[in-house]
């Protein structure tokens, strides 16, 4: 309102009943959460009913007979209404029921367990030295903007993000492995069961893979970031109340910079879940991807369904995730004038 | 009256020009700095060798003409693959299709995303909140993994996976749409023609899409890239086109084996499609340079759509 | 670059007899926009010099291109990106800070010379509490821990802060405009500096925070015996709180003198054409805009940079930068050749040209509004408004921010229809929204709105823009179309030569236009003009006014005019309604609200008002 009294009152004056736009959000979040991992169950299913045929004839295949194949439907409850598949499949995953795979006969979750961690490694691993090493390049581009280490780095930026992933694999490959030097291994294998810090030369260029396809990308975001912060009102104000350059930078502008550092992080493990793939297949890696590629290439619709859905839960996570860690960054959101 | 304003228009030298399309001046402009000409001559170069290739190809790509991984010789310039076809041939011919899938998908997915972030901006309310739920699950798949999904249903198809490319990208070209078209829709200018009664989609096609071009093109720019990767990514796998037809990514992957004997198999068309990424990419960059001026990139025009998507608020 | 005129220039800006220790000097300032491949460095600003003794206030005066913000920075000896100072010395206190290396003088800045920004919303860092920020700043101050925060407390109590409670713990976002303007005082003169510059620092506030504002800068100046540059382009405010004014044209200094005296006989054509411009609260003058517009650097013609605009104008003029020529032995001085000439006009007390009276009103009234309330989801905005336009009349409606005088004119305009009430247009009741009004209403009803720069479809011609209501409402052949366009062009003072052109290509004042003639082309008989010339220099503005006043007049147009600017209520309306807070709490006509209000909120918002006829240091 119009300050028409004498310097006045805080608009939000810090009284009883206060709103708590933090845990708000945080619920309204985790709810729509839950209805898109929802939806997302329901399309996942939905588009397996799209199989001609059905889950019984791509198991059996060349041996069905109509009477096999209809003892088959009735053992996996093919001929019932397509809601109470879905229904009972849903509930089932609550119960750690996650369904047999087709192929082997064995438990979904037996195939799966081990991956998972596997890959969490993988992910976490690449995910944390990128995004450091993505931010502190970032940073210190922007901070000697225009100088010559910022021109390479940005031009080196460009080019790297451009390059998918299994050229950047088969380039690391061709360099360390196979054709010019041969320090780690070419193929990632150990026996299953085991834990993958066990060896770990077998990490590194699986790893060392993610972390170049994530760095230029998170360095670009940085820089920007930086740039908009460093050109802002209030560093320059920050400036003519004459304190130190050191103090504006780390006080001032990385504060600024926060926000959009943590959406970035939060987009690199999102790209991770998907680049994880490709990389674990090159690398004939043990882990969910390598076991994604396998089960589409076989049709193993449960093994498809869970890790489709466990990826898409993932996601939803690290969404959330990001959102809160930036909401509780910015004042301006979390304390809104009354 | 009449000579205040006589006096208004002062000369300034070249106050009068012809305007061109925005998006052809903006590509001119992209175009004359270096990053732009660097981009495009690369693009340029892949797209031709992959659009004639075909017909320059000196053996038919899928015959037997060899031993496989071969080394390089004059009657076979790269050498053999792992079935002992003509690695030259096959890299010629394996381009086009990579590049029609992915320009073709961009379009849809561009075409399907602008569309929705229009809508959503302009209508706001209900149905802003309805669309950018229906991104928001679409946005829980990554891009690989939507497609590995319905290939595995549906099997290997072309235009399977140009759909499923093409539904990946909507999700994120509405959300950056919206954002840009929620900035536009406020603006007086909007509101002028909402006065006189326009019609809700006259409004939306006349004044608020026009001012998104260069959003449009920088997502265009950024959206291709992505798809070559996806697709060629896909081919990879093994779930693209399928063999014996050559592609450049599942080319790729089938002469790793022989990586020592002849690398060649897996250079060329690792080569290609580095060098084609990597132009688009830097092309996108100069156009993003271009529209919104001096020493800002791509970056930019990320920053805003990384705070948007980010909440959804 | 004449440089004889040194010993001049540094004459001026100061008083006779009080010639004690100058605590500012500046000389020959000159900062360039730096060369870069294909482009030569270009002046912004250039031979700028002026004097200021401690205690004093230098008011320097421009309009926008005029290099001031550019001005404000450089006496900090900064400049912004792409910006280099190319010469000159800035002495405070004898030291010249701009042959210090650049730790030195960050030491001096916060300490011996502080900045007011002009929008502390984006001055003031959103992710440190206020209290960090202004503790940081003490940082340079002498003494230890107790000293600080005793200081600090001082403060607040000096920028009246300290009534507020929490101030110190709570973020920038969450304090009123007002607040963080004190703020951004308070970390000025916490280090007690020699020298001030504050750029704009009122602008944005609404007027009674100005006005308190304003009591405190004056207040803190006189108390420390701080030497201060204020920078605006409001010559009210200036005239409030300025003992010497410089004028700023085109990056050079027009006019320098004690304020009295150049606000009451400008020696430079451009201040006088200003000072015809501003509108008064007093009296309801013709305000006379000046054609043209500032030249922008690189752009600037040879000889004096006003000449192609100046109505004193001789083929000398044309021949270099003239001198500084002093006028009175008070310093006051202007770069003109005849300046003793305008001088002199200007005591012959020419008195401006008082406004005709209007002519006889339409007899029924075209808009009667009735009971309009209107809401902004659960808030209640608008209560219980009345009023009458008559045909032929203008209308003002005064309000502070959050007054809701835009949403009013969305209602009426039917871009906001959740409001209650009846309005009866021409006889006839008024839909709420657009989509349940008549063809005729919508076309008699239109609607220009504050921001040019926004106002304007970028991708499309004028020509386009002009056209479009005719072409959603009529039919005609290209060439009818055409010359209704052109008709509508002229009427706003447009060549026919701006249809082919494009929005960026012109300048506020045309853009504007550009929107009048939209507005026009369709012949309405009311047009809602909401804050039109808020965004535009004083000059233009007097020119559009004038504009509206002349299409009132010659085609019976009645205007509701929106506007926050009390002074220009009096030169544009006939009639006023003063809202307050969604309530109108007074309304009549113009001469009769501005002399003897009723109501206690526009008494204090006419006390308010910096006044141009105000003696030096405040009334």
């Amino acid at each position: 309102m119009t300050d028409m009294t004498a310097p006045g009152k805080i608009a939000a004056a810090p009284a009883p009943p206060r709103a708590h736009p933090l845990r708000d959000t945080l619920i309204k979040r985790l709810g729509f959460g839950v209805i898109t991992l929802f939806c997302v169950s329901i399309l996942v299913f939905a588009a397996t009913q799209l199989l001609p045929g059905n889950a019984a004839s791509a198991a059996l295949q060349n041996t069905a007979t109509p009477a096999r194949l209809h003892a088959l439907e009735v053992q996996m409850g093919l001929n019932r209404p397509a809601v109470s598949q879905y229904w009972s499949w849903l509930t089932g995953l609550f119960q750690g029921r996650l369904g047999t795979s087709i192929v082997s006969s064995t438990p979904v979750s037996t195939l799966v367990g081990g991956r998972i961690v596997n890959t969490a490694v993988l992910v976490l691993l690449a995910g944390f030295i990128g995004t450091v090493i993505g931010v502190a390049l970032g940073m210190l581009a922007a901070a000697r903007r225009d100088s010559v280490l910022d021109h390479v780095l940005s031009v080196t930026a460009l080019a790297v993000t451009a390059l998918p992933e299994f050229v950047v694999a088969m380039a690391l490959v061709i360099f360390f492995a196979a054709v010019i030097w041969h320090l780690f291994p070419a193929v990632s294998v150990f026996p299953p069961g085991a834990a993958p810090w066990s060896d770990p030369t077998l990490l590194v260029l699986p790893v060392a893979t993610l972390v170049i396809v994530i760095v230029p990308y998170t360095f670009r975001m940085m820089r920007a970031a930086m740039i908009d912060a460093l050109e802002s009102d209030y560093v320059e104000m920050a400036t003519l109340k004459g304190l130190s350059r050191r103090r504006v930078l780390i006080f001032h502008a990385l504060p600024n910079a926060i926000a959009p550092t943590i959406q970035v992080v939060g987009l690199n493990f999102l790209y991770l879940a998907g680049g994880v793939v490709v990389v674990e297949y090159v690398f004939n890696y043990p882990g969910l991807g390598q076991g994604l590629v396998n089960a589409v290439a076989d049709r193993d619709i449960p093994v498809i369904q869970f890790v489709v859905l466990l990826l898409a839960a993932f996601y939803v996570l690290v969404n959330i995730a990001t959102d809160m860690v930036s909401l509780a960054a910015s004042p301006r959101r979390r304390l809104p004038r009354s | 009256m009449a000579s205040t304003a006589a006096l208004e228009v002062l000369t300034t030298a070249g106050r009068r020009r012809a305007r061109r399309r925005e998006w052809l001046a903006v590509l001119g402009r992209a175009v004359r700095t270096t990053r732009g000409a660097v981009g495009l001559s690369i693009v340029g170069v892949v797209v031709l060798i992959a659009a004639i290739g075909p017909a320059l190809a000196p053996r038919p790509a899928d015959a037997f003409v060899t031993r496989p991984f071969d080394n390089p010789s004059l009657a076979f310039p790269l050498g053999g693959d792992v079935l002992g076809r003509d690695v030259l041939s096959r890299t010629l011919a394996g381009g086009w299709e990579l590049l029609l899938m992915a320009a073709v998908a961009t379009l849809l997915g561009v075409a399907a995303g602008a569309a929705l972030g229009v809508m959503a901006a302009y209508f706001g309310g209900f149905w802003d909140s309805l669309i950018m739920r229906v991104v928001d699950i679409v946005l829980a798949f990554p891009q690989l993994v939507f497609a590995l999904l319905l290939v595995s249903i549906l099997g290997p198809k072309i235009w399977l996976i140009v759909l499923a490319v093409a539904i990946s990208h909507a999700p994120q070209v509405a959300r950056v749409t919206r954002a840009a078209a929620l900035d536009i829709s406020e603006r007086d200018y909007v509101r002028a023609a909402q006065i006189i009664g326009m019609p809700a989609r006259k409004v939306m096609r006349r004044e608020v899409l026009p001012n998104l071009t260069s959003v449009l093109m920088v997502e265009l720019g950024l959206r291709l890239t992505y798809s070559i990767l996806v697709i060629a990514g896909l081919s990879f796998l093994g779930f693209g086109l399928q063999p014996p037809a050559p592609s450049w990514g599942y080319m790729i992957n089938e002469n790793r084996i022989g990586l020592v004997a002849n690398p060649w198999g897996v250079l060329a068309p690792t080569l290609l499609i580095a060098a084609l990424t990597i132009g688009t990419n830097t092309l996108t960059d100069a156009i993003a340079r271009a529209s919104l001026g001096v020493g800002r990139g791509a970056d930019d025009a990320l920053l805003p759509g990384i705070t948007a998507a980010g909440a959804v608020t | 670059m004449t440089s004889n005129t040194d010993d001049e220039m540094t004459g001026a800006g100061v008083t006779g007899d009080d010639d004690g220790e100058l605590r500012l000097v500046v000389e020959n300032l000159q900062v360039l926009r730096a060369p870069s491949r294909g482009r030569e460095a270009v002046d912004v600003v250039d031979e700028v010099s002026f004097r200021v003794q401690p205690g004093q206030v230098l008011g320097l005066v421009g309009e926008s291109g005029s290099g001031k913000t550019t001005m404000a920075l450089a006496l900090l000896g900064h400049v912004r990106r792409g910006l280099v100072i190319g010469g000159g010395r800035i002495l405070v206190d004898g030291l010249d800070i701009l042959g210090l290396p650049q730790g030195e003088l960050q030491k001096l800045r916060g300490r011996r010379i502080a900045y007011v920004p002009q929008d502390p919303s984006s001055a003031l860092n959103p992710t440190l509490k206020v209290g960090t920020q202004l503790r940081e700043v003490l940082d340079g101050f002498e003494g230890d821990e107790n000293a600080r925060a005793a200081r600090l407390t001082e403060m607040l109590a000096e920028v009246g802060l300290s009534t507020v409670p929490g101030v110190l713990d709570s973020y920038p976002h969450q304090l009123s405009g007002g607040q963080q303007q004190r703020v951004g005082l308070a970390m000025a003169f916490a280090c007690r500096p020699q020298l001030i510059v504050l750029d704009e620092p009122t602008t944005g506030l609404d007027v009674t925070t100005q006005r308190r504002v304003l009591e405190t800068i004056r207040d803190l100046c006189r108390s420390y015996r701080v030497a201060a540059v204020y920078i605006s382009h409001d010559l009210a405010v200036v005239a409030e709180i300025a003992d010497h004014v410089a004028v700023l044209y085109a990056g050079r200094l027009a006019e320098i003198g004690p304020s009295r005296e150049v606000f009451d006989t400008p020696a430079h054509p451009y201040s006088r054409g200003l000072l015809r411009a501003i509108p008064s609260l007093a009296e309801a003058h013709v305000l006379v805009g000046m054609a043209g517009q500032p030249p922008r650097p690189g752009n600037r013609p040879p000889g004096c940079f006003f000449q192609p605009r100046c109505e004193f104008a001789i083929p000398d003029c044309e021949r270099g930068q003239p001198p500084l020529a002093l006028v009175s032995e008070t310093g006051h001085g202007a770069r003109c050749l005849r300046a003793a000439e305008v001088v002199a006009l200007a005591r012959t007390a020419e008195a401006r040209t008082a406004r005709a009276a209007a002519g006889p009103a339409a007899g029924v009234s075209l808009l009667d509004v009735r009971n309009l309330s209107a809401t902004y989801g659960p808030k209640t905005v608008l209560a219980d408004v009345n009023f009458v336009v008559p045909g032929r009349r203008c209308v003002a409606v005064v309000g502070m921010s959050g007054s809701g005088k835009t949403t009013l004119a969305r209602c009426l305009v039917g871009l906001h229809p959740a409001w209650g009430g009846d309005v009866f247009f021409a006889g006839k009741p008024l839909a709420r929204g657009i989509r349940r009004r008549t063809d005729e209403q919508l076309r008699r009803i239109q609607y220009v709105s504050q921001n040019p720069y926004a106002s304007l479809n970028p991708r499309r011609t004028v020509g386009q823009i002009v056209e479009q209501p005719l072409a959603h409402f009529e039919r005609l052949p290209v060439g009818e179309r055409y010359e209704r366009v052109v008709a509508a062009l002229t009427a706003a003072a447009l060549r026919e030569s701006f249809v082919d052109l494009y929005p960026d290509q012109l300048s506020g004042g045309e853009r504007q236009r550009v929107a009048i003639a939209r507005a026009l082309i369709l012949e309405p008989d009311l047009l809602v003009c909401d804050e039109v010339t808020s965004a535009l220099d004083v000059s233009v503005q007097a020119a559009i006014v004038e504009l509206l006043r002349g299409l009132q007049a010659e085609r019976g147009l009645s205007l509701i005019f929106i506007t926050h600017n009390l002074p220009l209520v009096r030169s544009i309306a006939d009639q006023v309604v003063v809202l307050n807070q969604g309530a109108i709490c007074e309304a009549g006509p113009v001469a009769e609200v501005l002399h003897s209000p009723k109501h206690p909120y526009t008494a204090q918002l006419l006390a308010d008002v910096p006044k141009l006829e105000t003696p030096v240091g405040g009334a």
